[in-house]
């Protein structure tokens, strides 16, 4: 149906389109992964250069593996990074399990509530939140970020698997009831599995903010034992010189981990789509 | 073993009032179809006798216990959705024995029951499949397998042909109805299609607006209809309503007048009227008249030639026209 609809010409504008907003949103990642790996002068001179024999250099990777501890910075963030998504999914879909599945007085009112966080950014909560932190001696922990990115991240997973389980069988569910399965098997064994998608689209969503964050590790967890890649980058930046060599590399290395997880989460999101259960 | 007993039912889903107070009392071993137009309230009665939802108030006895407080799972019932509701990520064979592995029965038996229920429909090739590789016909199989392999006190169907092409639908159909002999299982049915409750109930229930209309064996239904929704609802094409001031019975609301209780003759009759439209369905000839009253559906059995715009007279069968007072209840004899 839908290839006869389309004509050639339609969908090669259509292309074209996506073809040149591929090529915006890639090339700033692409000048930077080219510049890593050249020597400081040709950045300056030719920043648009490929790197070739005479400026290629390994420099930037060298200062960022032999100055500060990248590898622990890596490892902070991944954790925070994994820890938060973990939280949210969890958190998130039980949620929405509560608001799509029981009829309860006040139940589209907590789903507003739960869904305001969208419009308010939790920054302005900044301090209120560091005082918090103080308080119970969280800071410069991996605790105090989970805590917040888990909080940040909620709101947009409750909103969209809110919608996106209203959509599973009521039939299916009852059908558990009937056969003697607990709410939370119905949760965990009928229904996650079949908002694997919606799972995976969260997950992605959540994850690239909290892996770019620079604000909240600079506030709550600025400590050497707990810096994450952004703001370990943040030392080659400095008020009168910048370490272009060793900034680029980082990112470039700061990268390759959220690609991994985002193919893991995009293979989930083809291989969730569960036909056939449902008529 | 299978008794269900219904006092006073009432469900409200906030300010909407969907059952007005149903009573209800079926044996062991019968076939009760629920049935009416959708919105009828039949569909919440069998999620409340099933306990997926509850009664605002009333009791349902199965089997003489009271059961209001009792989760599904206990309450020895099994049920067949419109949907199949399959779990998708689960084989047939796992399909059918999770109620048992659930309820904590040995594996020997679980394994014996579900070649027991899919022997009885024909499944055991499909056992170590998935639900998305069956057909629709194969999957509902396998929800009423589901269903059999707990060996419940009382099946309930929710529209299980609903979903099913109309030939699927009548082997699905026979099929059903071999299994209530073959297992003499009480079985309560809900459907919205008049064929599948004259075909399969030992007991029609008809139910509108929140209420039961008349409960009755499917003849009872049709020959004598207690009330003016029964009536029409109850027999196809649907019965003849004329307003019986307009056919010269004050006394009477509304006379019915079932299309198959009348003849018609080319040189007299009671009623002369025109030939509007004549359907020909090999076995019945069905014939629209235009009359002094307003339309008359006439239901000849065998092959018959009228034209349009012929002039015809029909005469109801004597005994066999229904009068309703202005509370739509018959007025007896």
């Amino acid at each position: 149906m839908a290839k006869a609809r389309t004509s050639p010409l339609r969908s090669g504008f259509v292309h074209v389109a996506l073809i040149i907003y591929t090529l915006i949103a890639l090339f700033p990642v692409f000048l930077i992964i080219i510049n890593s790996f050249k020597d400081r002068a040709s950045i300056f001179r030719n920043p648009l250069g490929l790197p070739n024999a005479s400026s290629f250099s390994l420099v930037g990777y060298n200062s960022v593996l032999t100055q500060g501890d990248f590898t622990l910075y890596f490892q902070n963030s991944l954790i925070v990074t994994s820890v938060s998504i973990f939280f949210v999914l969890l958190f998130g879909a039980m949620a929405a399990f509560a608001l799509s599945e029981y009829r309860f007085r006040g139940n589209s009112l907590m789903g507003l509530y739960l869904a305001l966080g969208i419009m308010i950014p939790i920054r302005l909560g900044t301090v209120a939140i560091l005082q918090g932190m103080v308080a119970t001696g969280l800071v410069n922990t991996l605790t105090a970020l989970i805590l917040v990115y888990t909080a940040q991240g909620l709101p947009l997973a409750v909103f969209i698997l809110t919608e996106f389980m209203r959509t599973v069988s009521d039939d299916l569910k009852n059908a558990g009831r009937i056969d003697g399965l607990t709410e939370y098997s119905i949760f965990f064994r009928l229904v996650l599995p079949l908002v694997k998608p919606a799972m995976a689209t969260v997950a992605v969503f959540t994850m690239i903010p909290i892996w770019n964050d620079l604000w909240f590790p600079l506030i709550l967890a600025p400590s050497d034992a707990t810096k994450t890649v952004t703001l370990g980058s943040q030392v080659f930046i400095g008020q009168f010189v910048t370490n272009w060599n060793a900034v680029l590399a980082a990112l470039t290395l700061a990268i390759l981990p959220v690609l991994v997880l985002y193919f893991l989460f995009s293979r989930q999101l083809i291989r969730g789509i569960t036909s056939g259960a449902v008529k | 073993m299978g008794s269900l007993k219904i006092e006073n039912i009432r469900k409200s889903f906030g300010q909407v009032d969907v059952l007005k107070g149903i009573d209800l009392e079926v044996r062991d071993g019968e076939f009760v179809i629920f049935v009416g137009p959708s919105g009828c309230g039949k569909s919440t009665l069998l999620r409340v006798i099933a306990g997926l939802e509850d009664a605002t108030s009333g009791e349902i006895l199965i089997d003489g216990k009271k059961v209001n407080n009792t989760p599904p799972a206990k309450r020895g019932i099994a049920m067949v959705f419109q949907t199949y509701a399959l779990y998708p990520h689960l084989s047939v064979r796992d399909n059918m024995g999770l109620g048992l592995k659930q309820a904590g029965k040995p594996a020997e038996e679980i394994k014996e029951r579900t070649r027991i229920a899919s022997a009885m429909l024909s499944l055991d090739d499909y056992l170590e499949r998935r639900p998305a590789e069956l057909s629709g016909g194969q999957r509902q199989r396998v929800a009423i397998g589901r269903a059999i392999v707990r060996e419940p006190q009382l099946f309930l169907f929710d529209e299980p042909l609903s979903n099913l092409d109309a030939a699927l639908r009548v082997n699905t159909r026979l099929e059903i109805a071999r299994l209530h002999r073959q297992l003499k299982a009480t079985m309560i049915y809900v459907t919205h299609d008049q064929v599948e409750a004259m075909t399969l109930a030992d007991k029609i229930v008809v139910m509108n607006k929140g209420r039961i209309e008349q409960v009755g064996s499917p003849m009872e239904l049709y020959n004598s209809p207690q009330t003016l929704f029964v009536a029409g609802f109850i027999g196809s094409p649907q019965m003849n309503l004329v307003e019986g001031a307009k056919l010269g019975d004050p006394a009477a609301k509304t006379v019915g007048i079932r299309p198959e209780h009348i003849q018609v003759s080319n040189t007299s009759g009671t009623w002369k009227g025109s030939v509007i439209h004549v359907e020909h369905l090999g076995a019945d000839t069905i014939i629209y008249l235009q009359t002094d009253f307003g339309p008359l559906t006439v239901r000849l059995f065998g092959e018959h030639q009228y034209e349009v715009d012929q002039v015809l007279y029909a005469t109801p069968d004597a005994g066999r026209t229904y009068r309703f007072d202005d509370k739509d209840q018959i007025i007896k004899a």
